[in-house]
């Protein structure tokens, strides 16, 4: 129990420093600690949503948080969190849902990790050269900027397209019902390189998206799968929300490039622990599994 | 007169009776086991623990008794069901799900005790007939046209891995005879029991050969709050999903206002 608690309060600080859920730490701790995925993943959801929300409620109160932005996202989220589930629980039932889990954690953390962290040093070292940071180019348009249906969102100071935000919301809708992650891993990267939403503002907005998307994960993983477990959550959450409070104090503290290249370490440190346990041999060559499940 | 002479024959002819009956009868043993408990509630943070049942042989033969001619297997054996037994093969260089076998009717722990080794109580035979032991337990396939030998090593595995996380265990010497006719065996309650309805059985073994048996239920429940708790996860999944969400952001809100300082 107090290890839960230790865990939560450890992954709640890194939550709040980030502006990440901590869904992506969460749930493979919880499967290194011997809790069957398919509880992980729905249990690490359920934290999540504890985790972000007073994240987000700091961010709206600092007014970081595009509302407007958030909720086109979250429209696509539903659509993805409820593809998500279905894959989910066919998975399950193939036996497969173990391996899947693993490998999209490897691929999805491998990938954003490397690129994060190529990305922050190539920035660090032009802080270090003496020019700016954060260099916004407002004349700089990728093919994102070109397609149709346009929509400005004041508070990012954007004016996009809403097809790439609603699939950017369906992806991140999608791998966090699988994975039982908020999907900010993905959302804070995408925003910043692919939409150029102010890194100020992302934080908050992905918390809020992420705050509806897991509580919509939740719900529908207790009501089809039955694999939330409340009491293992809530202990979680307690560790998660104190830890929190002081993780977004700290993050402050920290520029915003540091902040990336830390976050690339820790996302690849996971990566790698699971990528480790993929190509290891295990115990036995079986496994037992009540039918149905994983 | 002739009532009371009649009477007291009767009375004579039932007195030489009874002993003879009582004779006959003494040549069958019986056992009975009884469980200070018909339920067993176990709470979230259950380890593991040990179970007691005591029992007792009716007509015991003094004679045998004393040469230790009884020998008593006590088994407790969890709630039967559907089990799917996975293979992970290499491809890639990664460990995957490849094969996999379901068996119906896979009991889910099963702890047996005994009062000496088994191959010491009674012949490998004797316990195929009547399915008594781990490796005697009979898994049922679902896919009977399945190759045989691929099933042997599947019932193999299982047996392997249930007894690796201790849900099957046998432990001789752990049923001690308290007198020539009271005896206790100590079973085991795996950390991960299953609820459900239990089955405590008790065979009694004479000079090798099997006489008598009987069973028990033994219901095990989740405490008080867990089992209501899992009760609502099941029946009303939706709510509960609801209400975890509704807790979640609950508990968010009040850390929030617990630190706010800014």
């Amino acid at each position: 129990m107090f290890v839960l608690l230790a865990m939560g309060g450890a992954v709640g600080f890194l939550s709040g420093m980030f502006g990440v859920g901590g869904g992506f730490l969460i749930t493979p701790l919880l499967i290194f600690y011997n809790i069957p995925p398919s509880v992980a993943v729905a249990t690490g959801a359920n934290q999540v949503v504890a985790a972000s929300v007073s994240g987000a409620l700091i961010h709206l109160k600092r007014g970081t948080l595009d509302i407007k932005l958030g909720t086109v996202l979250l429209a696509g989220g539903i659509v993805g969190a409820a593809l998500g589930i279905y894959i989910f629980a066919l998975l399950r039932r193939l036996g497969q849902l173990d391996l899947i889990v693993s490998l999209m954690y490897v691929v999805m953390l491998g990938s954003v990790g490397s690129i994060m962290l190529v990305e922050s040093a190539r920035a660090i070292r032009r802080t270090r050269a003496g020019g700016a940071a954060e260099v916004r180019r407002p004349g700089q348009h990728n093919w994102v900027h070109k397609l149709p249906l346009k929509m400005r969102f004041r508070s990012s100071k954007l004016f996009v397209s809403v097809i790439p935000v609603l699939g950017l919301g369906g992806v991140v809708g999608f791998l966090g019902s699988i994975l039982g992650v908020g999907g900010s891993f993905i959302m804070i990267p995408a925003m910043i390189y692919l939409l150029k939403v102010p890194t100020k503002v992302v934080i908050g907005t992905s918390l809020f998206q992420i705050v509806f998307v897991s509580g919509f994960t939740t719900i529908v993983h207790a009501a089809t799968n039955q694999t939330v477990d409340i009491v293992l959550a809530f202990l979680l959450m307690a560790g998660g929300v104190i830890g929190a409070q002081y993780g977004a104090r700290a993050g402050q503290r920290l520029r915003g490039e540091q902040l990336r290249a830390l976050l690339a370490f820790l996302v690849l440190a996971v990566a790698i622990r699971l990528a480790i346990d993929l190509f290891a041999r295990p115990v036995s060559p079986f496994s037992l599994a009540p039918l149905g499940g994983a | 007169m002739g009532r009371i002479r009649l009477m007291l024959t009767v009375l004579l002819a039932l007195a030489i009776a009874v002993p003879v009956v009582a004779y006959a009868q003494e040549k069958r043993e019986t056992i009975q086991i009884g469980l200070s408990a018909d339920t067993v509630s176990i709470t979230s943070d259950f380890s593991g623990a040990n179970l007691t049942i005591f029992g007792s042989i009716d007509n015991v033969d003094p004679v045998v008794a004393r040469e230790g001619g009884y020998d008593v297997i006590v088994v407790l054996e969890g709630p039967a069901r559907p089990v799917v037994v996975r293979l992970k093969e290499r491809v890639f260089g990664m460990w995957i799900n490849t094969e996999a076998e379901t068996f119906v009717n896979v009991p889910f722990s099963y702890s047996m005790a005994s009062t000496r080794q088994p191959q010491d109580i009674a012949e490998q035979k004797v316990y195929r007939q009547l399915a008594l032991g781990i490796d005697n337990i009979y898994m049922q396939p679902l896919d009977r046209t399945a190759d045989p030998a691929t099933i042997k090593e599947f019932v193999t595995a299982l047996r392997d891995r249930k007894k690796a996380s201790g849900l099957y265990s046998e432990r001789p010497g752990s049923v001690q005879f308290l007198s020539q006719t009271l005896f206790r065996a100590t079973v085991s309650l795996a950390p991960d029991v299953p609820v459900g309805t239990h089955r405590a059985r008790a065979f009694l073994f004479k000079g090798g050969a099997f006489i008598a048996q009987t069973s028990a239920p033994l219901v095990i429940l989740k405490g008080g709050f867990e089992r209501r708790l899992y009760q609502v996860a099941h029946d009303h999944g939706f709510f509960y999903g609801i209400f975890c969400v509704l807790l979640a952001l609950l508990t968010g809100w009040v850390g929030r206002f617990l630190f706010r300082k800014d």
